[in-house]
């Protein structure tokens, strides 16, 4: 396993938990996405109330050199409501389903936020001073009569307590008749996409009246509707290339240079189906449920209900990698068709890269190396495509305390549990931890289980 | 009941009334798990349709499963076997009774380690009679899912959706790519309507007329044409009070 000691496997330890303690889960407090900004020094999580809430790293101590910095709370705010669409009466859910961080160009930060319906561009910036000394103001505010003045004086600033200010700078609506799925910056930093279940748009971060459509394939008859788009991205280094994933397992490549409307896709990736595996689930469980692309560019791993694959841009008839995360639920299929837990949608998170190796492409392949996904039972696992290994962990309080190596844990499909494991009947299905992120430079990791944020660290020595 | 490592003999195209003893104890159990599935599958459907905004992929996932039971048993020549009788149309939105379906076949998947779904081939000897039942059930349910389907995914527009609701069977069955388009008609005769009553399906309770599977997996040790639901039929004034609140949603 990673972390059964040696070479440079990682060891991950307990550094803090975020969230309520008691198991009464609120729903509106169910995390439903995690996101680090691209220094890491952020740590955004949207939920199913509509909020966001963002966690600062605080600088690395000199003298706690062995740990690096805590995350705690610098903004929550209410990024999205509940609507109530009239003309359809549905109601439209706040739940918070992507955030995604627009790199920092200025002391502000910038994210995009979207729930099912519409995409929020939101500043957050710090105030830490404030004028004072007003000639015309007291200082509460008042106005002055202005017969009293005699004297001028020119306001300073003077120092006050951090305030974080959030404001919605544009709001991206009316584009989509289904529900968002997916959002993913352009590397032009100009331009992003957001993909619902059947249309994918091209906005300008500029523009909220008007979006292009790039994907459409929603049929002339609804009835013959057999596929759905369930995530997109884009490349990360070519601003006319992106990808999206379907319910039937397959991704598309497109390019954008090719024609207005991205019909026809540049590259088609689909795995033939194993026979042997066949069954009336196979489609279900071969539906994807998150596309990454690897920080080169090169590769693309893709998420289905019981594996996470990685794929070569270069090749389209097969991945290249394929990890099992919890094959032992291959015989439980319809037992969680019956709980609807089998369409659950799990992400999946490629490890942090070193920018400035990236540069020698020579190492290129090598840093998009490990890959991580959740499970249930709060159980995440990860894969080291070099090494082969993988391991599983839980996100549970009972490892509490910072710095203790997380034990690994293993889930015994069937005959004798040894002392340790935990045996499938004896899963938590409600305990599922769909979001992952992993800090883009350092080995932290944030886990989200249902309503609690976890966060991990390697051990340093 | 339901046996472990079951082997299915090949389907040779005939319609094999007597099968072997062998066959007859694997088949059943096979048929009964698919016809579960597909039960459990149109409660689904119709979950969806009744919740505020439907999760479009999981709905497309679910009618997909069911397309694959049904062209499954059309390729058994199951779906053919429904007599030919046509008692006209049918009203376009059903609701099926399956709570007890569901319930034992969770039963099934969890108690016995039996893979239910997993590893079945295509091929497999059925048996008129025992199967007669369940296929009558299995073509009168699946009406709904044809227009479940176009008002789940058509719920965005309301206006289509309101043409679309009473679309004729025919182009329905279209998108089913029906072998033998005259099975139309005849899946739509013998409709039993306890099937199809409310209640019945929100309350989970097994109604007196309703044929179970759980009857017939009792009393699959000795094969009777339990197809007798017709005597039973529900007030079509509550059909039609369920359709009006399907439309109005």
């Amino acid at each position: 396993f990673l972390g059964a000691g040696g070479g440079n496997d990682i060891q991950w330890c307990f550094s803090q938990v975020k969230g309520a303690v008691d198991d009464d889960v609120a729903e509106a407090d169910i995390i439903s996405t995690v996101e680090f900004n691209h220094s890491g020094e952020l740590l955004a999580t949207g939920d199913k109330g509509g909020r966001v809430v963002i966690f600062q790293q605080e600088q690395e101590n000199k003298t706690q050199s062995h740990s690096r910095g805590e995350y705690n709370v610098y903004s929550t705010f209410q990024s999205h409501e509940p609507e109530f669409d009239y003309l359809k009466s549905l109601e439209i859910e706040e739940k918070i389903n992507k955030i995604r961080w627009l790199p920092q160009k200025n002391a502000a930060q910038f994210l995009l936020s979207t729930n099912d319906k519409t995409i929020k561009l939101w500043k957050i910036s710090e105030r830490d001073k404030r004028p004072e000394g007003y000639n015309l103001k007291e200082e509460d505010g008042r106005y002055r009569d202005p017969t009293t003045v005699t004297t001028l004086r020119v306001p300073v600033f003077r120092p006050m307590d951090l305030m974080v200010e959030a404001s919605p700078r544009r709001i991206f609506a009316n584009a989509h008749t289904y529900h968002i799925n997916s959002i993913s910056i352009n590397s032009d930093y100009e331009t992003y996409l957001s993909a619902d279940d059947l249309r994918i748009n091209l906005w300008h971060l500029e523009i909220t009246d008007r979006s292009f459509n790039i994907v459409d394939i929603k049929p002339a008859n609804m009835e013959e509707l057999t596929e759905v788009i369930t995530a997109a991205e884009f490349h990360p280094n070519s601003c006319s290339t992106f990808v999206y994933s379907s319910s039937k397992g397959t991704i598309r490549l497109c390019d954008m240079r090719a024609s207005a409307l991205c019909d026809r896709h540049s590259k088609l990736f689909e795995e033939p189906e194993d026979p042997s595996n066949r069954s009336f689930f196979s489609e279900i469980i071969s539906s994807i449920s998150d596309v990454k692309f690897s920080h080169s560019g090169r590769y693309m791993m893709t998420r289905d209900y019981l594996s996470v694959k990685i794929w070569d841009l270069n090749m389209e008839n097969r991945p290249v990698e394929t990890y099992q995360v919890h094959e032992y639920l291959r015989s439980k299929l319809c037992s969680l068709y019956e709980n609807d837990c089998i369409f659950d949608k799990f992400e999946c998170c490629w490890n942090g890269s070193d920018r400035q190796v990236e540069f020698l492409s020579l190492f290129a392949s090598a840093l998009s190396n490990i890959v991580m996904t959740g499970s249930y039972n709060n159980f995440f696992r990860m894969f080291d495509r070099n090494t082969k290994r993988d391991i599983t962990l839980e996100a549970s309080r009972e490892n509490n305390k910072p710095r203790t190596v997380l034990k690994p844990r293993k889930v015994c499909a069937s005959g004798k549990r040894k002392k340790d494991e935990i045996s499938v009947d004896s899963l938590d299905f409600n305990k599922k931890i769909l979001h992952t992120a992993w800090h883009p430079k350092e080995n932290i990791i944030a886990v989200a289980t249902t309503n609690n944020l976890y966060i991990f660290q390697d051990k340093m020595n | 009941m339901f046996v472990r490592g079951l082997k299915r003999k090949c389907f040779d195209g005939e319609e094999d009334i007597e099968g072997t003893l062998a066959g007859i104890k694997a088949i059943p159990s096979y048929n009964l798990q698919r016809q579960s599935l597909l039960d459990m599958s149109l409660v689904k459907l119709q979950l969806c349709h009744m919740l505020v905004e439907p999760n479009l992929c999981r709905s497309v996932l679910i009618a997909n499963t069911v397309r694959q039971i049904q062209e499954e048993m059309t390729q058994d020549g199951t779906w053919q076997m429904i007599n030919t009788q046509s008692t006209g149309q049918a009203s376009l939105d059903r609701l099926v009774s399956t709570d007890i379906l569901c319930r034992s076949s969770r039963d099934q998947a969890e108690g016995k380690h039996v893979p239910a779904y997993g590893t079945f081939n295509k091929d497999f000897e059925s048996d008129q009679a025992q199967d007669s039942s369940e296929t009558m059930s299995a073509a009168s349910s699946v009406q709904a899912p044809r227009n479940l389907q176009s008002s789940v995914w058509e719920m965005e527009n309301p206006q289509e959706n309101k043409g679309n609701f009473q679309k004729s069977l025919d182009q329905i069955f279209e998108t089913l790519e029906n072998k033998s388009p005259n099975a139309v008609e005849d899946l739509f005769s013998e409709v039993d309507n306890s099937y199809y009553d409310l209640d019945t399906m929100l309350t989970g309770m097994m109604s007196s007329t309703k044929m179970g599977h759980c009857d017939s997996l009792e009393s699959f040790s000795s094969p009777t044409n339990t197809a007798s639901n017709s005597n039973c039929k529900s007030d079509l004034n509550d059909l039609d009070h369920i359709v009006e609140i399907l439309v109005e949603s």
